[in-house]
């Protein structure tokens, strides 16, 4: 089965560091902009199906040793508002049970609203602007 | 059920205490002085936690005769060597020194005690272990007692309290456990407490038996603390041997860790991986007082756990947990038996698979 994509937002509407629920193709989707590049995933924590659009996103904290604390990659994990369980934005994979614990993550891209004027998409909930960026998603 | 074999590895029994003025002997002069000069070479130094005359601190059957003649070795040789066909038994002293405020004072009787087990006990008995008694209040002392004793094969542990004057995660124990690793003894712990706090999370109990039960929890609080403060990250070969304080328990503090694991990771990021893993990896757990009679059940609880690694068989003698030799559970099958009686403390303490052991056998030579 082939591939739809979906324009989901604006690229102005997903603001750094901020993630935004989008619907596509019946699906809720968590979107996230880590300094300007765009992350979909599916908007449901495999746990206990919390919506991880409402989490915190976070670093990941670090030891070489205990006591030796370090954030790194700050920005790229969200962790889930319910039971705070952590996954890795960018994959989808829950860092404490990376193969059974995963939420499925979507490819997406930018396209410019002149492209998908022309282009096989589907932008289900707005206009496309041939002067705007959109964030598209494939499903 | 009895064993159905001979050549056992009984993981937890108990020498008695002896009377002060036996330890005046392995005293420093000024510390022979103190205690006669003080009259506290009268004391027995027995701990809280085993009232002397309390039906679970001595079978009945196992108590002292006054005037028989027997001596304690003899009477241990005869009550818990022989009947069991036992190899080797780790023995440990309980004795109430862990427990003064004087730190010296402390340390000193701590030593005094060593010295009298290694002479009066392991000496004459090769089939007998030792545990280092230490005081974890000064881990100066503690440290220096083990490395005073370490040369000596025959301590194969370190014996502490599980309820002591602190969680024994904590960092300023942490020279305790470099000590234990550096010389390949294993770090036990043993019911009981120091009773510088309740024994339960709210306060004090009324009767010995809360204090008994609370054991269980107390465990678990250890377990979690050394889980969590990183003690295996800083001491990744440090093996604990938990004592009499049985293993029911422990599918649910594994289901229970794992899984808070996933939510608070990041308070605790030198945990790299499912903590229960490492508990399965790092402790050992003693038969008596067994929990769950029964062969079925505790098979259900093997499976929980993930491991069949993790019992080593314990008779706990001389306090009262079953009746004449039958320090089995009904119905255990007989592979697991020789795992818990036999394999599993060869590969718990590291003295014992080192070839620690003269009388022992081609099993133990052909598992290294």
């Amino acid at each position: 089965m082939s591939k739809s994509r979906f324009v989901v937002a604006k690229t102005g509407d997903v603001a750094p560091g901020t993630s935004l629920r989008v619907n596509a193709g019946g699906r809720d989707i968590a979107l996230f902009n880590v300094s300007g590049e765009f992350f979909a995933l599916g908007d449901r924590c495999p746990h206990e199906s919390g919506s991880l659009c409402a989490g915190k996103i976070v670093g990941f904290a670090e030891a070489d040793e205990p006591g030796k604390y370090r954030l790194v990659r700050d920005g790229e994990f969200v962790r889930c508002p319910w039971h705070g369980w952590e996954f890795d934005i960018r994959t989808g994979k829950s860092w404490c049970d990376p193969e059974k614990s995963r939420v499925r993550a979507y490819q997406t891209g930018v396209a410019a609203g002149s492209d998908l004027v022309e282009g096989p998409y589907v932008a289900e909930t707005f206009k496309v602007s041939v002067e705007e960026n959109y964030v598209v998603i494939e499903i | 059920m009895k064993l159905p074999f001979k050549g056992v590895i009984d993981c937890d029994l108990h020498l008695p205490s002896p009377p002060t003025t036996a330890l005046l002997p392995y005293l420093p002069t000024h510390w022979r002085d103190q205690l006669e000069t003080r009259f506290i070479h009268k004391m027995n130094f027995q701990l809280t936690s085993y009232p002397p005359n309390s039906p679970l601190t001595c079978r009945e059957d196992w108590r002292a005769k006054k005037g028989d003649g027997e001596s304690d070795l003899d009477r241990l040789r005869r009550q818990a060597l022989d009947p069991f066909g036992v190899d080797i038994a780790v023995a440990s002293l309980l004795h109430g020194a862990i427990a003064l405020f004087n730190e010296d004072m402390a340390a000193a009787l701590c030593s005094a005690v060593n010295d009298f087990v290694a002479h009066e006990w392991l000496d004459p008995e090769p089939r007998l272990r030792g545990s280092i008694l230490i005081t974890g209040q000064n881990t100066d002392h503690a440290v220096a007692e083990i490395e005073r004793l370490a040369h000596d094969k025959r301590f194969v542990q370190v014996i502490l309290p599980v309820m002591g004057d602190m969680l024994p995660g904590k960092r300023q124990m942490w020279p305790i456990y470099r000590a234990c690793e550096r010389h390949g003894l294993a770090l036990a712990l043993h019911a009981g407490s120091t009773y510088r706090f309740p024994t339960t999370g709210s306060g004090w109990p009324s009767f010995q038996v809360e204090d008994y039960i609370a054991n269980s929890a107390g465990f678990e609080n250890a377990i979690v603390s050394l889980l969590s403060e990183g003690v295996f990250s800083e001491c990744p070969n440090l093996r604990v041997i938990c004592l009499e304080g049985g293993f029911g328990w422990l599918p649910t503090l594994i289901w229970r860790l794992n899984k808070e694991w996933r939510g608070i990771r990041q308070e605790v990021p030198w945990i790299t991986r499912q903590p229960g893993d490492i508990l399965r990896e790092r402790f050992r757990f003693t038969l008596q007082p067994v929990e769950v009679p029964d062969a079925a059940l505790i098979a259900r609880i093997i499976g929980h756990i993930g491991s069949d690694d993790l019992l080593l068989f314990s008779t706990d003698y001389p306090h009262a947990h079953f009746e004449g030799v039958e320090a089995l559970p009904d119905g255990l099958p007989e592979a697991l038996i020789r795992k818990i009686t036999r394999d599993n403390p060869l590969a718990a303490y590291p003295r014992l698979s080192g070839g620690a052991s003269a009388n022992q056998p081609e099993k133990a030579e052909q598992r290294s």
